[in-house]
């Protein structure tokens, strides 16, 4: 399968890949890694008359511990989160999430920044930068905002960003508190049919493929804040989702796999 | 770019494909294309030492970058003083051929370029560990048992 036919322009700064998406408007896409983005236009469903190369940005590739966070550059690759020995020590469940990640060879390519700007559902990083409580920063023609991951997904692979905005920074809180990750699906490699990610000892919980967007599991946050043991918390994990239904599994069997897989969760994470 | 040490210079379309690339253009067709969905691994070479899915990979995404692919590997073991057995050929190769890792051999080049690329980042894996490092490779002759074997085996080796 060979993508339909579009420029390919290399940036050499954040300032120039604004630039061009200003220029070409909503007609361009930024190209990271392209291990979300190439398959999309191989299959025709995405097809971009300009790509805006971003790969060979070097200053947006690092990790750094700053006040508080890991400040994570955009373009930092899966394979790199997954190694690192200071997202490891700092915020151990992005590193974990990270070598979920499709697989090897996919995750050599693909990156953190990427994959939020995606913003796949059914992506397992997003949902963990939202139960982590990330920040993004995001940077335009008129300097940078930060954006909670909270307020960042939108709907079905979108976001508010603007066309001519790109996400240059995810911040992550460090911690240690209890966290867990929980990945159901019934082949290597698959993307989780439903998966929960819980941080901080339960503080942020969230989900994944239960709805448009990454979502919060917010009833089961204030049930456990507010005293509820993990099982009690667990029954409320899917309330507000709106789960799709498709070849695995329809919104019921989702319903009930957010609620054992939150419980799981909670008790791996070490919550009570 | 390079190939296999060689220096390549094409003028492409920008939508044309690394492995399509490598397999018209530079004219190595060891390099398979299997499900050309980015999910069996048929076409995984190294892009700068690691392992891609080179169905994934603009050609353009390559530019000036190093590509190994099965032709070159056992080359670049032979520049590295690290070729073996009779045809001294890569670790791998030779493990794959004394454990007899493979059954019709189409996903062999991409299993062979995916498993140096993991020794690389894990030079002494469990059974479990190589399971989980090839996972992005998918042989339908379901031979994975002698595949693991011969990676473990390479392992030993280096």
């Amino acid at each position: 399968m060979i993508p339909a036919a579009f420029d390919y322009k290399v940036a050499d700064s954040a300032e120039a890949a604004i630039a061009m998406l200003g220029e070409y408007g909503d007609e361009a896409k930024l190209l990271a890694g392209g291990h979300s983005l190439i398959p999309m236009m191989k299959f025709r469903l995405a097809a971009p008359t300009v790509l805006v190369d971003i790969a060979r940005i070097d200053d947006l590739s690092y990790i750094r511990q700053e006040n508080g966070h890991l400040a994570i550059g955009a373009m930092t690759r899966h394979t790199a989160v997954e190694h690192s020995d200071l997202v490891k020590a700092e915020a151990p469940m992005l590193a974990h999430v990270a070598s979920l990640v499709g697989d090897p060879s996919v995750r050599h390519r693909g990156t953190l920044g990427g994959t939020l700007a995606h913003s796949d559902p059914a992506s397992d990083l997003p949902a963990a930068v939202l139960a982590l409580g990330g920040t993004i920063v995001a940077q335009g023609p008129n300097g940078t905002r930060e954006i909670a991951t909270a307020d960042f997904f939108t709907g079905f692979f979108e976001s508010v960003l603007a066309d001519d905005e790109m996400i240059t920074e995810v911040r992550i809180p460090t911690g240690t508190g209890g966290w867990n990750y929980q990945k159901f699906n019934r082949r290597a490699q698959d993307w989780a049919i439903v998966g929960v990610g819980v941080a901080d000892g339960g503080k942020g919980i969230s989900l994944v493929n239960m709805g448009s967007t990454p979502l919060r599991a917010t009833a089961a946050e204030e049930a456990l804040a507010g005293g509820a043991s993990a099982a009690e918390a667990a029954e409320l994990a899917a309330e507000g989702a709106s789960p799709m239904e498709d070849t695995n599994a329809d919104a019921a069997y989702r319903t009930h796999l957010a609620k054992v897989l939150t419980r799981r969760a909670l008790e791996a994470a070490g919550v009570a | 770019m390079s190939v296999n040490g060689q220096s390549q210079s094409h003028d492409v379309e920008p939508r044309t494909l690394l492995v399509h690339h490598i397999r018209e253009n530079v004219g190595l067709t060891g390099t398979n294309i299997g499900c050309d969905t980015s999910s069996c691994g048929a076409c995984t070479v190294h892009l700068d030492g690691q392992s891609v899915k080179s169905c994934t990979v603009l050609a353009v995404q390559a530019e000036g970058a190093a590509i190994t692919t099965i032709e070159g590997l056992a080359d670049e073991a032979r520049a590295a003083g690290t070729s073996t057995g009779e045809q001294d050929w890569h670790p791998m190769q030779e493990a794959f051929q004394q454990c007899h890792a493979l059954q019709c051999g189409y996903c062999t080049p991409g299993m062979v370029m995916a498993a140096t690329s993991f020794l690389n980042e894990n030079a002494s894996p469990s059974e479990d560990e190589v399971r989980e490092g090839l996972e992005g490779n998918l042989c339908r002759c379901t031979g994975y048992h002698n595949i693991v074997k011969a990676v473990l085996s390479a392992a030993g080796e280096s």
